[in-house]
């Protein structure tokens, strides 16, 4: 890496981590923490296709919907089902902010497909973000709920009693070891994929292989389309799943 | 992985714009990505929970409301169709009754008529028998006295050409008695 | 040279690591096979543990991300 400079040199260049660099939109200089970077422009694009999905298409309100009206209902009925099956029915009052979790975490991946285009989520730092903010906001909800109640959940009452503290302290290391999983899974798929997709795209500058490589992207971008709406929903699936210990702690 | 390139423009990027080891272990942009996050998912979840899902619920609450609407009218309909097929059933067996009723009325004075009629009939038959059983026993009576007559005639002429002498009471009275057997 | 040796044990370890997210790999194919294998035998009560599936394969997969943490670690932070 440090050798980058002599890199540039060679016939076969590999840089495929350059789709994620963070970069200032206009000029250069440091990035601020309030920079408009190209983090800011997808974000913001996002916000924008989501206007476009769940405003403007739903804004005739049919009752025999269009296409677009029908992609926002399909959206708000998937979120809105699982929530209630996996979550509980008390738990349709955090509809909302599981919604906006996995609208944005699909919506981002999806335009982080396109070509030229920047994965915000595909940035520890941002599904840290959201990970954090899901754990924390689980973990108060469940003491708001349940008060000291709560701990029961690691407190196994189903196994013997003898067990009960190595499972308690297995249950307390995996509860604070969610935030790392939760978040790092969603960026580690986005970035493998997309740097995958980066190098197959370097060996398509070889004559004798690019066929092949071309081959091997397209059924690299299949998988990746795949991939970015499993992981909205494993997501937001989890955070039904944290959701429902939170409500109801009692194994 | 610790690097220290004079040209680089920042901490993870080196001179030739590439990324120096994973971008996303960057710690100088994470407040950058962080504080648009932050605005990013706040605008989304403004969006959704005062438009969207208001709105898209409203819309899905509605839609239910017509299609059990519309079922229920469906019911209705079927229940009423259901109805009017009994009540055309009914029709159709009262008519069917009414028809034989009337059948049987019109079958109960045809045979009435035909009664009166036969009754009328015979009556006239038995008077024009009597008249012709007067006729005939008349002109039997007419023959038989026609038949005297000639044989009393022919007897006389007879009696006459064999150079008797009629004595009309005996010859009447001879007649009168081959004629009764 | 001493910073050479320490980058090579960064890589061979991180290497290793990567072996973990093949168990990774072999945790969801079982668990999305057996579900396909129960699927199979039962198709009424597939569509309903859909969510199930995916939350063990969450699971499962949760510890194969944790041999990528460790190897990124090691190739990029240490």
């Amino acid at each position: 890496m440090a050798n980058s400079a002599d890199a540039k040199n060679e016939g076969l260049i590999f840089h495929p981590m350059d789709q994620f660099i963070v970069e200032p939109l206009f000029g250069a200089g440091p990035v601020q923490w309030y920079t408009v970077t190209n983090v800011t422009l997808w974000m913001a694009l996002s916000v924008v296709a989501l206007i476009l999905i769940m405003v403007v298409g739903t804004s005739k309100r049919a009752l025999v919907p269009s296409r677009a009206q029908s992609v926002g209902e399909l959206a708000y009925g998937f979120v809105h089902k699982m929530v209630e099956d996996v979550a509980g029915k008390d738990a349709i009052p955090y509809f909302p902010y599981i919604m906006t979790l996995f609208m944005f975490i699909v919506l981002s991946n999806f335009l982080g497909l396109l070509p030229m285009s920047f994965t915000t989520t595909s940035h520890i730092a941002v599904t840290a973000v959201m990970a954090m903010l899901v754990f924390l906001s689980v973990s108060i909800i469940g003491f708001v709920k349940n008060g000291l109640g709560f701990l029961s959940l690691f407190w196994i009452s189903s196994a013997p009693l003898a067990l009960r503290p190595a499972l308690a302290l297995i249950e307390i290391i995996s509860y604070f070891v969610r935030p790392v999983s939760h978040s790092i899974r969603l960026a580690g798929n986005m970035m493998a994929g997309h740097a995958v997709i980066k190098v197959f795209a370097a060996f398509a500058g070889v004559a004798l292989i690019s066929p092949l490589s071309v081959v091997a992207i397209t059924a690299m971008y299949a998988l990746e389309i795949l991939v970015s709406f499993i992981q909205a929903y494993v997501f937001a699936i989890l955070t039904c799943v944290y959701l429902k210990d939170a409500l109801h702690p009692h194994h | 992985m610790a690097t220290k390139t004079d040209v680089s423009s920042s901490t993870c990027v080196d001179g030739y714009g590439s990324a120096i080891g994973m971008p996303q272990l960057c710690t100088d942009w994470a407040g950058n990505q962080v504080f648009w996050l932050v605005i990013t998912l706040v605008a989304i979840f403004f969006v959704l929970s005062r438009l969207a899902l208001p709105r898209i619920s409203a819309v899905i609450s509605e839609r239910q409301g017509t299609i059990t609407n519309d079922l229920a009218a469906a019911e209705n309909l079927k229940s009423e169709a259901v109805q009017a097929e009994e009540a055309y059933k009914k029709a159709l067996e009262d008519a069917r009754l009414e028809a034989s009723k009337i059948i049987e009325a019109a079958k109960v004075e045809i045979k009435q008529e035909l009664d009166v009629a036969i009754q009328k009939a015979d009556a006239d038959i038995s008077v024009k028998a009597v008249a012709s059983e007067d006729a005939i026993s008349e002109i039997r009576k007419d023959a038989l006295a026609n038949v005297k007559s000639l044989a009393k005639d022919i007897t006389s002429e007879l009696v006459k050409v064999l150079g008797g002498k009629v004595d009309a009471k005996a010859l009447t009275a001879v007649i009168n008695k081959k004629m009764k057997g | 040279m001493e910073g050479d040796i320490v980058q090579m044990g960064a890589y061979i370890g991180a290497g290793l690591a990567c072996t973990g997210m093949g168990g990774a790999a072999v945790g969801v194919g079982h668990v999305v096979g057996n579900f396909i294998a129960g699927a199979l035998r039962n198709p009424s009560a597939a569509a309903g543990q859909t969510a199930t599936m995916f939350i063990g394969i969450a699971f499962a997969e949760a510890l194969g991300i944790f041999s990528f943490l460790v190897a990124l670690l090691l190739m990029f932070a240490v």
